[in-house]
């Protein structure tokens, strides 16, 4: 289990992952990847993309998938450790920022951060697809697993995007995909 | 939980101090358990606005707008804020842990299934087609807020830097963040809108 990281390091990383994680967890998913993967060498891609699909298939927030990979690296107390890295610190400059947050209710500078934020959120996102995509499609059972389901998201507006997420698992064991 | 109440019917927001401790944990933790795909935001909406009357529209968008400039995910931003608002340090510490404690459980079971069966076909198979799915959402998702909310050249301009430093060059996000950053933000600075009468913006969000 132990591939060479410490508990200090899977907490600096996720910590790093959590102040920069602007526009939330899918603008984050290169970064992680680069760390994780690249620099790290804590999973390989598969194991990346893995574990990515177990935090697409519980409630809440699914980045708490960062649970699993700390798990991957020092057990139990690594999985602790990429929890608290990944929240706290998002989590207190929250509670700090809104508690200041309205001294500033006036400012138009306001208004132009959140809407100069948008498009780079948007833009971040746009990478992040483009890094999951890099590792979880290959080959053309799972481009057609993909296109089916950005249909059914973005044109059948009251469908659970769960219950796709677990068809698309459902139509892998199917085909015996691997 | 409270019978389906509409937003005419809609209680006074909460004084602060009269929500306890245990009501909070119980009610983040209930949206924790039930908000599936990233649509938090109208978990919650739905239950401290118009269910609990925790708090009003405007309070709940003044919490949204910090929650989605800041680092950090929509869904526990927006916990720590609102607890934050109802009971203070402590109750921004138990909406948190309600809200991540039964996915955190779920996903660790699910951590520990599969470390002990990652070379099992069957296993294989399922997390191969869920991560094809989650990337058609994603596309999907990120297609939908794009739309939605972007229209203008200076918006394309800095979705299309963005994507290329990140996907092509591989930049650090750290920089990324603080080259593209300021420069949107520069771009759309008060009183020189690129496009003037913008609509409200958009707060549906991952």
């Amino acid at each position: 289990m132990d591939q060479g990281g410490s508990n200090l390091q899977v907490l600096g990383v996720f910590a790093l992952l959590s102040v920069l994680a602007v526009g939330g967890g899918a603008a984050v998913i290169p970064e992680t990847k680069a760390l994780v993967i690249d620099q790290h060498h804590w999973l390989t891609d598969d194991q990346f993309r893995d574990i990515y699909g177990l935090g697409q298939v519980v409630p809440g927030p699914n980045m708490l998938m960062v649970m699993v990979i700390g798990y991957h690296v020092t057990g139990f107390m690594g999985a602790l450790l990429a929890y608290l890295g990944f929240f706290l610190p998002a989590s207190l400059i929250s509670w700090l920022a809104s508690r200041v947050w309205d001294h500033f209710e006036g400012s138009p500078w306001r208004a132009s951060l959140q809407r100069g934020l948008a498009p780079l959120v948007v833009g971040l996102m746009a990478a992040g697809a483009i890094s999951i995509a890099k590792t979880a499609i290959d080959g053309a059972e799972t481009v057609l697993i993909a296109i089916a389901v950005f249909l059914g998201v973005y044109f059948v507006k009251k469908v659970n995007p769960a219950i796709l997420v677990l068809s698309g698992g459902a139509v892998g064991v199917a085909l015996g995909l691997h | 939980m409270s019978a389906p109440a509409s937003e005419a019917e809609a209680p006074p927001a909460a004084r602060p101090g009269q929500v306890t401790l245990a009501e909070i944990f119980l009610t983040f933790l209930l949206i924790g358990a039930t908000s599936f795909g990233g649509g938090v935001v109208a978990y919650l909406r739905n239950t401290l606005v118009l269910q609990k009357g925790w708090l009003d529209e405007e309070r709940f968008l003044s919490a949204l707008e910090i929650a989605q400039a800041l680092p950090g995910l929509n869904a526990t931003n927006m916990s720590v804020i609102v607890g934050d608002r109802l009971r203070g340090p402590v109750g921004a510490l138990v909406a948190l842990l309600g809200m991540t404690l039964p996915g955190a459980t779920l996903v660790m079971a699910l951590g520990v299934a599969y470390a002990s069966n990652a070379s099992n076909p069957h296993v294989n198979a399922a997390l191969v087609g869920v991560g094809a799915a989650a990337t058609g959402m994603l596309a999907a998702v990120t297609l939908q807020i794009g739309r939605k909310q972007l229209g203008t050249v200076a918006d394309v301009a800095i979705i299309a830097v963005t994507v290329v430093l990140v996907s092509v060059l591989h930049v650090s996000l750290i920089w990324v963040l603080l080259t593209v950053g300021p420069i949107a933000v520069l771009l759309y600075r008060p009183n020189t809108p690129p496009v003037p009468d913008r609509p409200e913006p958009h707060h549906g969000s991952l």
